[in-house]
């Protein structure tokens, strides 16, 4: 990797983004007390009990109408999902479930966790991202899925 | 208050993600691909956003109450059990299956993608499932 490399919009763009994330959960700790874990919200509005729910439902709102928002001013960026209809639902299944036993996902582990130095978080971030390497060296270079 | 911070901060982290690269599943199986043509550049949303995050929890972490005066809710939780090690495996290789995770799936699903519809519900599933197995609550993070 060179210096070109590296000042590559694509860097530039994930920087970007990845600071905007930072600024999202920076506010929602700072003003509501909570941890921007976008599993945990999600689960809690399928269990969590009454007056509990909307503050879950406004956040979720504010990430769906987002795509929207972004197009007023810009193409969304092109997205290619090459997994086929079962094993998409097996990998749903599999986040759903293991998300839930794990009590976060990317958002909740790798970036409010890691934020705040949890212990858990950081082993959480590296078991999910080993599964994620092993599972695509499986599919792509030994299955050829 | 609270409910309309709510609501902003979804935003802001949902463009968060479509600015970084992370609703575009190739990509993020790109990231995940060391052995093929990888591409590191998804290490810098977290990198990025850990940098931001890593000053607003030090000053939370002090705090007992947010400064709207919601109560701080932070876990303090230090064990490594076999929920959180096999959960997060079970999780990756979903991951690592479709190169969604469950933001950037409810965004793409937001954005029309029907393959986006069938990951969310697929992943709704798993997480009922998970409230059928363990009929208790339980704390997120």
């Amino acid at each position: 990797m060179n210096l070109s490399d590296f000042t590559h919009s694509a860097y530039i763009a994930s920087l970007s983004g990845g600071l905007l994330i930072g600024i999202a959960a920076a506010m929602f700790v700072l003003l509501n007390g909570r941890i921007a874990g976008i599993s945990g919200i999600l689960a809690g509005l399928l269990q969590a009990g009454k007056g509990d729910k909307l503050w879950r439902v406004m956040f979720v709102l504010g990430m769906v109408i987002a795509p929207f928002v972004y197009r007023l001013a810009f193409d969304l960026p092109a997205a290619t999902i090459e997994a086929g209809t079962i094993q998409l639902i097996i990998a749903g299944l599999l986040v759903g479930l293991g998300t839930s036993y794990a009590s976060g996902c990317t958002s909740g582990h790798g970036v409010c966790g890691i934020s705040r130095g949890s212990i858990r978080s950081i082993a959480a971030t590296l078991t999910f991202m080993t599964g994620g390497f092993i599972t695509v060296y499986l599919t792509r270079h030994l299955l050829g899925l | 208050m609270l409910n309309m911070n709510a609501f902003l901060v979804g935003l802001l982290f949902g463009l968060g993600l479509i600015i970084s690269g992370m609703t575009d599943p190739s990509k993020v199986i790109g990231f995940l691909d060391l052995a093929g043509a990888w591409d590191p550049s998804l290490a810098f949303v977290m990198g990025g956003a850990i940098l931001i995050g890593a000053g607003a929890f030090t000053i939370a972490k002090k705090r007992r109450h947010s400064f709207l005066g919601a109560p701080m809710r932070l876990s303090s939780a230090t064990k490594l059990d076999k929920s959180l090690l096999i959960g997060s495996l079970v999780f990756g290789i979903g991951w690592g299956l479709s190169g969604f995770c469950p933001g950037p799936a409810v965004v793409s699903a937001a954005a029309g993608q029907p393959k986006a519809w069938i990951f969310v519900a697929a992943m709704l599933a798993g997480m009922a499932l998970y409230g059928m197995i363990e009929r208790r609550g339980k704390r997120y993070v």
